[in-house]
């Protein structure tokens, strides 16, 4: 297993000119690993879209470099690159069946129709489009034309699958369902895969690993649990899940450790910043459902209850502490006590799921 | 102004990307090749013989521009023309594009096919009509002239008239467009805040269409100045540019002063087209995305209703009038003097017309695919290929169209009867030059409708062509080509029609060998044979519309097909 199968160097790439040049790419440096999946997250305009892209060759880096096996593909034209990709909007060929459509690049290659055949007919077994060979792609459902634009893709068994948000245009429940059958696949096949989305949910189930990506610039790279529970910045833990940032100062530090002050507590909290000193400003990452309410109880932080909504599976309450207002979730109503609007309640923090960042102030919007 | 190196990084970095798909670079050299030589230099070799006397550079043409009459009476001729047809053209399509998308007119298909009607049908059978109906043996001229006295339908009264029916078309399309893509409700609006119906017009529709509106006054003075075939046949003593570079030409041998008039005649037409493309287009409120919206027609006032139905009325009439009277006059002996009806004109017209036909139908034939092509494969590249130079590609192969065509035929029979360093062989005389002159006139219009085809058609279909490791040649082949078969095919129709109908430019490449029906109609037309002439442009007309007809099926039979393209967002 090659550790940069492809290997993404200081990719840049800027749009327009003076005033309105635009860095959608800016310094973008990725390792992906042999058979991985690796999924470019962020809001729209991050720029990685682009950065998808670029890999497959419809958009030339204004600087840095591609590598794919080591070959550097910066300007290698998209027919000719390793990569095959997925469409936002399958770009399935109207005028074409379905078995024209996923067996055109085999085709365009050359070589003899039996294997062709073969090779087709293989490749929608194993997507589950068998006996679909002679529909037109506007006879099939939304999720057997993404399995088409899959196919289509895969048969070319290229060295780098690249999956540009590719269940955006199903329905929530097929989009739940096609997701897992994209990961059973691409660990069946075993094929080195980019995916984009927006979608941070459907990044926690497909990756082996996200990149989170904002203005053009990787904020984070790591597994779906890195990325929640050590989040590298402000916007990556407001991105991934929900979360309540509490301000505070940094009261000891000690290797790996931090002990930070909240709502009068000391608590020890592992950090992923070792540059964070006694004195700093600081936001404690508080996840909605990783904190206890009980009745109130001295000792304990304590606040008052301002909004309740029942969700069937979970209660969210709004809590004021103090000056702050946290957000909590209690999962399985049933085995918890209820509290009321006006409630007095005490918080219970687990220190193992704190954690501390630089302090950033809110993003003004 | 010096790139800055990112820029040069980039360019560099294009450059070596054509140059590893070296057909398509190869491609577009040649495409560059042809355009220059059959776009460019011939204009080019009318503005250099413009300015050459006795083989040096001499201004002198153009110094004598306000003191020569022969020069500034046609000019000021042809823009007083330009102007008032382009007015009264106006006005007209405007009443009709309202009574269509705005009124509760009735018949509606009906009207807008006939105001469309003679965009089809060769411009200068109007002019012919006007002669059969009000000439100096009208059958309606005694009538007039009990209410305006005498009068000559020669001149510019005529012309008006004639260029009116023939170019109002041209500003209805425009303003159709527009006026279904305002949104009624914006009028709704304005009502609702108690704005009365004529007031809603003057501040909600009106000036939401005034871009419309300059942009069609702006294409039928085109259209007015650079018209040969009804001033050729109608104007009389009113000496227009069009026909008097012509005559300079043909008659005098005048190249120089044929190439003034025509550079004469290219300045405001250039202008026209510029000032309509980059800035009224640019200044529009409105898309025309060809999705009308719901218009909420309500009881309309009697004083909007009455003059607009009557306008409409009134102008579908005298086209009826009009068409009717070539269809009449072509069975008839001899025209305000033996109204016996006979089949002589046509049997005449055979006789004589026979190779014209002929060759109309060869000539057209051969061009229109290439036509088609290239003009579609044109709108590829401008429209999804990234190169050096795709603005210019896109701009010289527009040049064409605004160029008048009295410029083109003098620019081809300058560039053209003579070998250069362009191009090694003579064309004057072959059947080639006229061939490729219906190429190259009648392919921006392909290149438009190919062009609006390919921005509906979402790009990633082709970059999913490429992806699975087709070129460019082949994604053309078999994704893009098929995919845009609708347009295709009405551009086709398009160059046909064209084709079959063109008279300002191919008039001055025609030769003994090969010449064309609407070269033998204007023939007759000189002689004052009006029988034999109503009689060959009925036929003109007639093939024009089988061919309509023919490829009109296809397109249907295609579209079934494509019809599938509902995936395509």
């Amino acid at each position: 297993m090659k550790e940069d199968y492809l290997r993404l160097t200081n990719l840049v790439k800027i749009f327009g000119e003076g005033e309105g040049e635009v860095r959608a790419v800016d310094n973008v440096e990725l390792e992906v690993r042999e058979g991985e999946l690796v999924t470019l997250l962020g809001p729209s305009g991050c720029g990685k879209t682009t950065t998808l892209r670029m890999i497959a060759g419809f958009e030339f880096p204004s600087s840095g470099e591609i590598l794919i096996d080591d070959e550097k593909i910066n300007e290698v034209p998209p027919n000719r690159r390793p990569t095959t990709m997925v469409f936002q909007n399958y770009a399935l060929f109207p005028h074409m069946t379905v078995g024209q459509n996923i067996s055109y690049g085999l085709r365009i290659k050359g070589g003899n129709a039996a294997s062709i055949k073969s090779r087709t007919e293989e490749i929608m077994r194993l997507v589950g489009l068998q006996k679909m060979g002679d529909r037109s792609p506007a006879q099939l459902s939304g999720g057997q034309q993404q399995r088409v634009s899959l196919a289509r893709s895969l048969v070319m068994e290229p060295k780098v699958l690249l999956l540009d948000e590719p269940l955006s245009n199903l329905d929530a429940k097929l989009r739940v369902a096609t997701r897992l059958e994209i990961r059973r696949l691409q660990q069946r096949v075993g094929i080195t895969s980019v995916y984009v989305t927006h979608d941070q949910e459907e990044a926690m189930v497909l990756s082996d690993r996200i990149v989170i990506m904002r203005g053009g610039k990787i904020q984070q790279v790591g597994t779906p649990h890195e990325i929640y529970a050590h989040p590298a910045n402000r916007f990556v833990a407001d991105f991934i899940g929900r979360v309540n940032f509490v301000e505070s100062r940094i009261a000891k530090h000690s290797g790996s450790e931090v002990e930070v002050e909240l709502f009068g507590q000391g608590y020890r909290v592992s950090s992923i910043h070792g540059d964070l000193k006694e004195g700093d400003r600081t936001l404690v990452v508080v996840r909605p459902e990783t904190v206890e309410l009980t009745a109130k109880q001295a000792g304990r932080p304590t606040g008052t209850v301002t909004e309740v909504v029942y969700l069937g599976n979970e209660m969210t309450y709004r809590v004021r502490v103090g000056e702050d207002t946290l957000t909590i979730r209690i999962a399985d109503p049933l085995l918890n006590p209820w509290f009321a609007e006006g409630d007095e309640v005490s918080l219970i923090f687990k220190e193992k799921s704190l954690h501390v960042l630089p302090y950033e102030p809110p993003e003004a919007d | 102004m010096a790139f800055s190196s990112r820029k040069r990084h980039e360019i560099a970095a294009n450059l070596r990307v054509i140059w590893r798909e070296p057909l398509l670079f190869v491609t577009i050299i040649g495409i560059f090749y042809f355009l220059l030589t059959f776009v460019a230099f011939p204009i080019f070799q009318v503005i250099k013989t413009s300015v050459t006397v006795d083989g040096r550079l001499n201004f002198s043409n153009y110094a004598s521009l306000f003191r020569a009459t022969y020069y500034f009476e046609p000019f000021l001729n042809s823009m007083v023309l330009g102007v008032v047809t382009a007015t009264v053209g106006t006005i007209v399509g405007f009443v009709f594009a309202y009574g269509i998308t705005r009124t509760p007119l009735p018949f509606k298909r009906f009207f807008r096919l006939t105001v469309t009607f003679p965009i089809i049908s060769p411009p200068f059978v109007v002019a012919l009509a006007a002669i059969l109906l009000f000439g100096r043996a009208g059958s309606l001229t005694p009538i007039l002239q009990a209410f305006i006295g005498k009068y000559s339908i020669y001149g510019l009264g005529g012309l008006v008239l004639v260029e009116t029916i023939a170019y109002a078309p041209t500003a209805f399309l425009v303003l159709v467009g527009i006026l279904s893509a305002i949104d009624p409700a914006l009028e709704d609006a304005a009502m609702d805040l108690g704005a009365k119906r004529l007031q809603v017009f003057k501040s909600v529709t009106l000036p939401l269409a005034t871009p419309g509106i300059a942009s069609a006054w702006l294409l039928v003075f085109i259209q007015s100045i650079a018209d040969f075939g009804n001033p050729m046949v109608i104007s009389g003593d009113y000496r227009v540019l069009s026909v008097q570079a012509f005559l300079q030409i043909t008659g005098m041998y005048d190249l120089p002063r044929g190439a003034t008039l025509a550079v004469l005649l290219l300045i405001p037409t250039l202008v026209a087209f510029f000032l309509q493309k980059y800035w009224v287009s640019r200044k529009s409120y409105v898309t025309v995305t060809g999705k009308p919206t719901s218009a909420t027609i309500r009881n309309l006032e009697w004083y909007i209703k009455g003059p607009v139905y009557a306008l409409c009325s009134a102008f579908t009439l005298l086209v009826f009038l009009f068409y009717g009277t070539v269809i009449y006059g072509s069975f008839q002996r001899l025209w305000g003097v033996d109204a016996t009806l006979t089949l002589q004109n046509y049997t005449q017209m055979f006789e004589v017309g026979k190779d014209y036909i002929i060759d109309s139908l060869t000539l057209s034939t051969v061009a229109t695919p290439i036509t088609g092509l290239l003009g579609m494969f044109i709108a590829y590249l401008i429209i999804r290929k990234k190169f050096i130079g795709r603005g210019l590609m896109e701009f010289t192969s527009m040049l064409t169209f605004a160029v008048p065509g009295t410029v083109v035929g003098i620019g081809y029979i300058l560039a053209f009867n003579q070998r250069s360093a362009l191009f090694p062989v003579v064309l004057t005389g072959t059947a080639w030059i006229i061939i490729i002159l219906l190429i190259f006139r009648n392919m921006p219009v392909g290149i438009q409708s190919g062009t609006a085809a390919l921005q509906q058609i979402d790009p990633s279909i082709e970059e999913a062509s490429t992806d699975l490791g087709a070129n460019s040649g082949t994604t053309f082949r078999t994704i893009t080509l098929p995919m845009i078969a609708p347009a295709f095919f009405s551009g086709l129709v398009y160059s046909f029609v064209k084709a079959m109908t063109a008279i300002s430019a191919i008039i001055f490449v025609v030769s003994g060998r090969w010449n064309l029906i609407t070269v033998a109609i204007l023939g007759f037309v000189d002689n004052s044979q009006y029988a034999p002439a109503a009689a060959m442009s009925i036929l003109l007309i007639f093939i024009v519309l089988v061919a309509l007809g023919l490829i009109q099926m296809v397109v249907n039979r295609i579209g079934r097909g494509t019809r599938t393209t509902t995936i395509v967002r």
